[in-house]
């Protein structure tokens, strides 16, 4: 008997406003892999990933998370999302609550854990990301690459089964990616399983244990990122990464 | 001018000729805009001052205005009926902010089953945000006792709630001007974690919105305080009903400006209040705005 994936998307299908984004797409991650989808702008990647984390509802298809339909409208979406973590471009810190609040509120909130467990645990992992210091400021004295950071130890301290990252890089500075990408790599190395969005070549090719290529609202090609990611062997996954090539160019 | 004070080393800075004459020219600007502006307001006075004194009525005026004696004598009562105001304005202000909340609240729910909550939130706002409140006030003080319903309350609750219903619209809409500003990218954030929309609303979303939009609803309760003066006109004594008692007894109009003062007294406070934190929602606007 082999073990339930983690998360498995079975022909999942979203639409807006009558347009198709997400086409019948399948997808399964296992325990402790880390999935990076890659694709053009627009291509459904945040899509995906607010459809599992159940922030938008699928017009078809199925999604499971350890086995259990989360899809089904019968389930309690808010207890769904308690096990899932999500870490946004945009970090998304709440402003008015200090980088510890901002941390132990899930925890406490949701997880009824007690406060001050919430406080040592929120403290320790904080400290791993050398933050431990910054616990009682508000976000908006932070860097960028420090406000991401506190966002995935948010998303982090309710002990999540599965984690999912859109574009965490994207609004930083190259000189800050660097602080944010170390501690993803660190997450693989403890066995977190992740979904990841991203438009960083370098990184999949770092992190991931599995690349998948989304266009036209599915996987088209998806492999070891040393083989996606050098020797593609669909067209599109080929004009994919030529563009990017020659982005990187300019 | 170019006396040498201390040794100066070789990097030293030191302003030049050019910088020095700018701040002379800066200085002497200052003082002649300091000296225009105290002329000015000297000559506005006076001129005021005469034609005002200088005016054929002058003397009746201050008569039946301004009498010294007649302050004296209606302060006591004036006094007294303020302690009402205060009272009430405390009782109402509570009383509109909670009202205003929980409608605003209502107001951001979504899915189908809350429909009538919605609906009777808006047609709440919308009605009580159009009605002159003297006409509320007067509808539930004299109508509502008309019922001759056991237990009705008294006069003074029932200008009380006339004052909750009409404020409690106008905040409201002010609080829900300050939920919808929170950006939509702080719910997801909120229920990607698992909050629900109960605990996302008073942990997330309000605190944020409430910050944002103090100043405003303060604004509005510095309104209130002055229209709970309007209870006078249902009958219980508060400073305006006690200046208008002491008035029609001395045949003299300066108990209304006792009152006047007295309210001006009152509301110092709230809006020095207002002002100052008015004041840092704006320089905290402007910080955001650089980083
Ligand atoms: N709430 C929405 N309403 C309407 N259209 C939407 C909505 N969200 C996404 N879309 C559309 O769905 C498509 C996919 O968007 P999505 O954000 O998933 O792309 P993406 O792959 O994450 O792109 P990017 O790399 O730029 O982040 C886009 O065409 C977008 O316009
Ligand atoms: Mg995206």
């Amino acid at each position: 008997m082999t073990a339930d994936p983690v998360l498995s998307c079975q022909a999942v299908r979203k639409t807006f406003h009558g347009r198709p984004v997400l086409h019948g797409l399948d997808l399964d991650v296992a325990e402790h892999e880390v999935v990076v989808l890659i694709g053009a702008s627009g291509s459904g990647k945040s899509t995906l990933l607010r459809c599992v984390n159940l922030l938008e509802t699928v017009d078809d298809g199925a999604i499971l998370l350890d086995g259990e339909e989360i899809t089904d409208p019968r389930h309690d979406a808010d207890r769904v999302r308690a096990r899932i973590g999500m870490v946004f471009q945009s970090y998304n810190l709440f402003p008015h609550l200090t980088v510890l609040d901002n941390v132990t509120l899930a925890p406490v909130r949701v997880h009824r854990v007690h406060k001050a467990e919430a406080r040592r645990r929120a403290l320790e992992l904080l400290d791993r990301v050398g933050l431990a210091d910054r616990a009682g400021e508000y976000p908006d004295r932070l860097s960028g690459g420090q406000q991401q950071r506190v966002a995935i130890v948010r998303a982090l301290a309710s002990s999540p089964r599965l984690i999912l990252l859109d574009e965490v890089t994207s609004a930083l500075d190259p000189e800050l990616v660097g602080e944010v990408l170390a501690l993803i790599a660190e997450l693989k190395r403890e066995g977190t399983t992740m979904l990841i969005a991203t438009h960083e070549m370098g990184f999949a090719r770092q992190v991931a244990d599995r690349v998948c290529f989304l266009d036209g609202g599915r996987i088209v090609e998806q492999g070891p990122p040393s083989r996606v990611l050098s020797e593609p062997s669909q067209p599109r996954t080929r004009q994919f990464l030529q563009r990017i090539v020659e982005a990187g160019r300019l | 001018m170019s006396t040498t004070e201390t040794p100066a080393h070789e990097d030293e800075y030191r302003p030049s000729a050019l910088a020095v004459a700018r701040r002379g020219y800066r200085r002497r600007q200052t003082v002649r805009s300091v000296l225009l502006a105290a002329l000015s307001t000297a000559v506005l006075g006076t001129v005021l001052a005469v034609a005002v004194t200088g005016s054929p009525g002058w003397e009746t005026v201050r008569g039946s205005f301004l009498s010294l004696s007649v302050a004296r004598s209606s302060l006591p009562a004036i006094l007294e009926g303020l302690w009402l105001n205060a009272r009430l304005l405390g009782a109402c202000a509570a009383g509109a902010l909670l009202l205003g909340l929980a409608t605003a609240v209502l107001r951001s729910l979504r899915g189908p089953v809350a429909f009538p909550l919605r609906a009777l939130a808006a047609s709440y706002t919308y009605a009580f945000r159009g009605a002159p409140l003297i006409i509320v006030l007067y509808v539930l003080v004299f109508g509502v006792p008309g019922l001759r319903l056991t237990g009705t309350p008294s006069v003074l609750v029932l200008g009380g709630i006339a004052l909750v219903i009409t404020y409690g619209a106008y905040l409201a809409e002010v609080f829900r001007a300050g939920i919808e500003s929170v950006h939509p990218s702080q719910r997801a954030a909120a229920r990607s974690l698992g909050l629900t929309h109960r605990q996302t609303m008073r942990h997330v979303v309000l605190p944020q919105a409430v910050r944002r939009v103090a100043p405003a609803l303060l604004n509005d309760l510095v309104a209130l305080q002055k229209d709970v003066g309007l209870i006078s006109l249902a009958g219980p004594i508060d400073a305006i009903r006690a200046a208008q008692i002491s008035s029609i007894d001395s045949f003299n109009y300066t108990p209304y400006l006792v009152a006047g003062v007295l309210f001006i007294l009152m509301a110092a406070p709230l809006i020095a209040v207002t002002d100052w934190v008015t004041l840092r929602a704006a320089r905290r606007q402007n910080a955001e705005g650089t980083t």
